[in-house]
């Protein structure tokens, strides 16, 4: 079964898997034992895979479902809505980009990224991306990514972290409005693209 | 009359739940006169085709033919 793969190929598997689990949980140890089982997993399931990338989906897939039991363990010792100091500085800064009368500063007011899916074409455009991700305080960055990378309903993410839902769009916003000045920090306004 | 501020956390929580009939009236209502708002919605939505992008990235290997 493995023989169809090479080294290589799993190596690179491997650092692609490593470090989508790791943005997610935030813990070197755990996240190459998730990786680990994930593919151990997948090549023990007696399964015949099509190619590479056939392979590679089903580890995946196996992998996000561990990620989210880890996730899932985690939730029962910490608790995901106390905020921490990265936290609440985020929330000044981002209070930072209003008037007192909640109006945009004329500085601060999201300017228009001109045709920001060309940068999706780009490779340096990832590593800032997941430079930003690495920035989010950990607590914010699970739910988010829980959210947009694990794909479940809101719902599920405030039940499965045990915060209620009104938590969860708090959190989901500061994530958003988080990444979205640091893209437009280091990529979008330093690139030229801002208009 | 929504607030920028407002507004920012209605395009956020759009992408999380259907927002009401009255909430989608007030938010277009501010995204008409509001080019800075309007930017930070479009950029919401950015937000989520590079997230749905970057887990295809990293689930499937390398960039296809782009």
């Amino acid at each position: 079964m493995t023989a169809n793969f090479d080294s290589a190929f799993l190596t690179e598997m491997r650092r692609d898997l490593l470090r989508f689990a790791r943005l997610q949980l935030r813990d070197n140890a755990l996240a190459e034992d998730t990786v680990q089982e994930a593919i151990a997993g997948a090549l023990a399931g007696g399964r015949e895979f099509a190619g590479r990338s056939a392979l590679k989906t089903w580890v995946f897939a196996i992998l996000r479902n561990k990620i989210v039991d880890a996730i899932r363990e985690r939730s029962r010792s910490i608790n995901v809505s106390a905020l921490s100091v990265d936290e609440e500085a985020m929330d000044e800064t981002f209070d930072g980009l209003f008037k007192p009368n909640a109006h945009w500063q004329p500085e601060s007011r999201p300017a228009d990224w001109g045709d920001p899916e060309a940068a999706l074409n780009q490779e340096q455009f990832w590593a800032v991306f997941e430079t930003c991700l690495e920035h989010l305080p950990a607590n914010t960055a699970r739910v988010f990514m829980m959210r947009e990378f694990l794909e479940f309903d809101t719902d599920e993410v405030c039940a499965e972290l045990k915060i209620s839902t009104s938590n969860c769009h708090v959190i989901l916003h500061r994530a958003r409005t988080g990444l979205r000045r640091c893209l437009e920090k280091n990529w979008f306004a330093s690139g030229g693209a801002s208009c | 009359m929504l607030t920028c501020k407002e507004v920012t956390h209605l395009l956020s929580e759009g992408q999380d739940r259907k927002l009401t009939v009255a909430e989608r009236v007030r938010l277009e209502m501010h995204l008409l006169i509001c080019s800075g708002c309007s930017n930070f919605g479009r950029q919401m939505n950015f937000l989520r085709s590079a997230c749905r992008r970057y887990v295809d990235r990293r689930s499937r290997g390398h960039d296809r033919a782009d």
